[in-house]
């Protein structure tokens, strides 16, 4: 399963009322270590995505909801389980170290 | 033993790629492990690079190392976007293993694994990184639109993220140990003349204070040892770097600070068919220039050791 984009008028919807858990990769175009990490993400939702669902919020367009769960770097990837943050990951990392991060969500 | 490579390329910056250009076009048929994230290497995190010759006008960081990537593929290199966890260089044949578990065998290898962020050290620098305090100030400046921020250190990086982060903040402190840049004296000028850029001068960060984001930073005076406190939302830290040669340790000899040591001016470590180049060898210079120069040297010293 591909990732899809998330907005603010999709992020109730799509991240705080998902009965699977949802990782938000907040990231932006002008960010090299976002644009690293993207194909990562696009593999892992490839291979666990009846798991977890991975969504993309783009900050540039939608910074209030980056504000309001107090993004101050990216990529920074948040697991909402029940609407709850209850999982982040600042900053890109390789495959494995994602995985592992993530390893509860997957089993 | 059809399976040896002639060249593994580790590491992909201004080095790596440049190496990668050479080794192809000698027709060595190199394979370069890019990195999962770290492809591209330093300069992916830059924006303008005005001092890269033959760019008129200057050129964004990431697109200068998408057009190496290009030219090195161009010439037939091997490009692989995963990282190298594990090297056996002691040997005739050189024995490599991915971040995915693949084994990759070679007559010689290039080092040009680059550095990695320089930390203060501090617990709560660890715990609310990612929450005010940064090591990338083209990632994050954005998010702090309106507020005031500190960088922390005295280099070319130090003043070139702080004028950076003027697009954003209100107001940009710059925090220096000592009483004077030792970045350039364009750069340095030009955060000298920015009103939004404050210097406090002998000045260290000793903590990093808020329960889950920086509220403020806890500083000691290097001149009397006097310890005052200011309210900051962010704290850039840019005290320069370190070598990425944990890997080699015991393998290949390296400084006092880990930086791989080289034969006189070659490319050459102590073991035969190992070559260094770029931020990994570089205590002084550290431009994309210098370290594409020295890629070019490791791929035609490499080129020189496999015809023997």
């Amino acid at each position: 399963m591909a990732t899809s984009k998330v907005t603010t008028a999709t992020f109730d919807a799509e991240v705080l009322k998902s009965s699977t858990p949802v990782l938000v990769d907040f990231w932006a175009e002008w960010c090299g270590p976002c644009r690293a990490v993207g194909p990562i993400l696009e593999e892992i939702s490839d291979e666990y995505g009846s798991k977890i669902k991975i969504v993309k919020l783009n900050t540039d367009e939608e910074s209030a909801i980056a504000i309001k769960y107090g993004i101050t770097s990216i990529p920074s990837m948040y697991v909402f389980v029940n609407g709850e943050v209850v999982t982040q990951i600042v900053g890109a990392k390789p495959k494995p170290a994602l995985l592992k991060d993530l390893e509860s969500f997957l089993a | 033993m059809s399976d040896v490579r002639n060249v593994v390329i580790v590491g992909s910056g201004p080095a790596g790629y440049t190496a990668a250009i050479y080794a192809a076009r000698a027709q060595l048929d190199p394979i370069i492990y890019e990195g999962s994230v770290t492809a591209g290497g330093a300069l992916m995190n830059t924006t303008e690079v005005e001092n890269f010759p033959g760019f008129t006008d200057g050129v964004m960081g990431p697109d200068l190392m998408d057009s190496m990537r290009k030219q090195a593929k161009r010439f037939g290199a091997e490009l692989i976007t995963d990282d190298i966890v594990e090297m056996d260089l002691t040997g005739d044949i050189k024995v490599l293993k991915d971040g995915s578990g693949n084994t990759v065998r070679a007559k010689s290898v290039i080092l040009a694994t680059g550095s990695a962020y320089r930390e203060i050290g501090l617990v709560n620098e660890k715990r609310l990184s990612g929450h005010g305090v940064s090591w990338c100030a083209t990632c994050d400046g954005f998010f702090f639109r309106g507020q005031t921020i500190a960088v922390v250190g005295g280099g070319d990086s130090a003043v070139e993220e702080a004028t950076f982060l003027t697009r954003f903040a209100d107001k940009v402190v710059l925090i220096h140990r000592r009483d004077s840049l030792r970045a350039s004296k364009i750069m340095a000028d030009r955060a000298k003349a920015n009103p939004k850029i404050e210097f406090l001068w002998n000045t260290e960060v000793i903590d990093v204070l808020g329960a889950d984001k920086v509220e403020a930073l806890k500083l000691r005076n290097t001149i009397d040892g006097s310890e005052s406190e200011r309210a900051f939302t962010g704290l850039f830290v840019a005290i320069g770097h370190i070598p990425r040669s944990e890997l080699l340790t015991g393998q290949i000899d390296l400084d006092n600070e880990g930086y791989v040591i080289c034969e006189g001016r070659s490319t050459r470590t102590n073991q035969k068919g190992v070559f260094a180049c770029g931020d990994l060898v570089d205590h002084t210079y550290r431009q994309a220039i210098t370290a594409a120069g020295s890629g070019c040297a490791a791929a035609l010293d490499a080129e020189k050791f496999l015809a023997h």
